[in-house]
């Protein structure tokens, strides 16, 4: 039951408290340039969150099992940048696949997860932070997916109604969504005495 | 021959100019977000981290520009992000080395520069097309506009937090019996995203008027 409580704990502590995106700014580029349009931000989010957990996993194993501790750990990110842009490419080949719709709005944005810094992010704060089980690298990877998903989608579906307010002229586009977002980090604040 | 040398150093001159204002990688592109607003709670960090991305983001235009010939289009991506793991990898082991306070600071956000947009932007909009002279420049001047604009929003951002830029005190605060109420929320994320809003919303109003 500790176990759990820890798990749980961790996955609510990233996807509430830690959010890669509004406390780390990490995933900013997509988070600006994506999120003009709900559907198409959430189909995002899920994108990121199967790379992020995918890699972040991968990463992990890769770390634990063969860098820690040896010569080769100078090579990790190399290492960890290579693991991302193959999780990439596999969720790209899907995603043709299986949902061309999806695959031709998404257009350039796809590839450019590889450069997601949410994702690189990701699996060195996992080292950063020292997680040593597997279980819990693969849920706080998973929070930090779904974190991403929500900080888009919550943007996405600001962004919607801003195109009907009267922003003035100078601060349209990228200001205005900037300002935004640091409003919308500032609630996220609130959440910061929730755990520890 | 005057001519053509004219000629070569005023596409020299523009291509430098242009990172610096007219294309300003920050202000202008928007590329290489996540660095701008995490590293610029204060001037120090924020020079620094300008200077590991002038180091990396001028070695691999200078490989990636060498390379160019022998690229292959759908590798290319994968080439570039390689070349630049590992200049970042250099410059990682060199702040950990002789500046390990700074590095401890700046934490991931060193590794991350791997995947600033700007290096890739400018390996493949100019390195993969250009000469290795014209490369040089490219980095170079983006790399000043990049570091320029971080210091600019970092010492905003510094002297409203703390009253101090480049941890020297100018504003002395209540507590020593001055005026200046330090305002801590602009060390924190809501500081940055905001600023940077209002930044852009002023280069914005500045430029439009001319």
């Amino acid at each position: 039951m500790d176990t759990f409580n820890a798990l749980l704990l961790g996955f609510i502590s990233i996807v509430l408290i830690n959010n890669l995106v509004f406390t780390k700014f990490l995933g900013i580029c997509p988070y600006l340039g994506v999120s003009g349009r709900i559907d198409m931000a959430f189909g995002m989010g899920l994108a990121v969150t199967f790379v992020v957990t995918l890699s972040g996993t991968l990463t992990w194993l890769i770390d634990h099992l063969l860098l820690i501790g040896t010569p080769l750990e100078v090579t990790r990110y190399v290492c960890f940048i290579l693991v991302i842009a193959g999780a990439v490419q596999l969720v790209e080949m899907y995603i043709r696949k299986f949902f061309p719709s999806l695959y031709d709005s998404f257009g350039i944005f796809l590839p450019l997860i590889t450069t997601n810094c949410a994702i690189l992010g990701l699996c060195l704060f996992i080292n950063l932070w020292e997680i040593d089980s597997l279980l819990d690298a693969v849920v706080r990877s998973f929070g930090a997916g779904i974190g991403f998903t929500m900080a888009i989608c919550i943007m996405a579906g600001i962004r919607e109604n801003l195109n009907l307010a009267d922003v003035p002229k100078c601060l349209k586009g990228a200001p205005i969504t900037l300002i935004t977002a640091g409003l919308l980090t500032l609630a996220f604040m609130g959440f910061a005495g929730m755990i520890r | 021959m005057a001519d053509n040398s004219d000629i070569t150093s005023g596409i020299y001159k523009d291509t430098l100019l242009a990172g610096l204002w007219r294309e300003n990688p920050v202000f202008r592109l928007l590329l290489g977000m996540c660095p701008t607003l995490a590293v610029t709670a204060a001037v120090k960090p924020a020079f620094t981290m300008g200077c590991c991305v002038i180091f990396v983001l001028v070695c691999s235009n200078i490989v990636v520009s060498l390379m160019r010939n022998l690229l292959k289009p759908h590798l290319r991506i994968l080439m570039f992000t390689l070349t630049i793991a590992t200049f970042v990898t250099i410059a990682d082991l060199f702040l950990k080395a002789f500046q390990p306070a700074m590095s401890e600071a700046l934490g991931p956000y060193v590794p991350l520069i791997i995947v600033n947009c700007i290096i890739i932007c400018r390996a493949e909009a100019c390195a993969s097309k250009n000469g290795l002279v014209i490369s040089i420049i490219d980095a170079v001047g983006m790399g000043i506009g990049f570091t320029m604009a971080l210091c600019i929003l970092a010492s905003v951002r510094e002297i409203l937090a703390t009253g101090a830029i480049f941890e020297i005190q100018i504003l002395a605060s209540q507590r020593e019996g001055g005026w200046f109420v330090p305002w801590v929320a602009m060390s924190m994320p809501v500081g940055a995203f905001i600023t940077l809003g209002l930044l852009l919303g002023l280069i914005n109003f500045v430029t439009k008027k001319r």
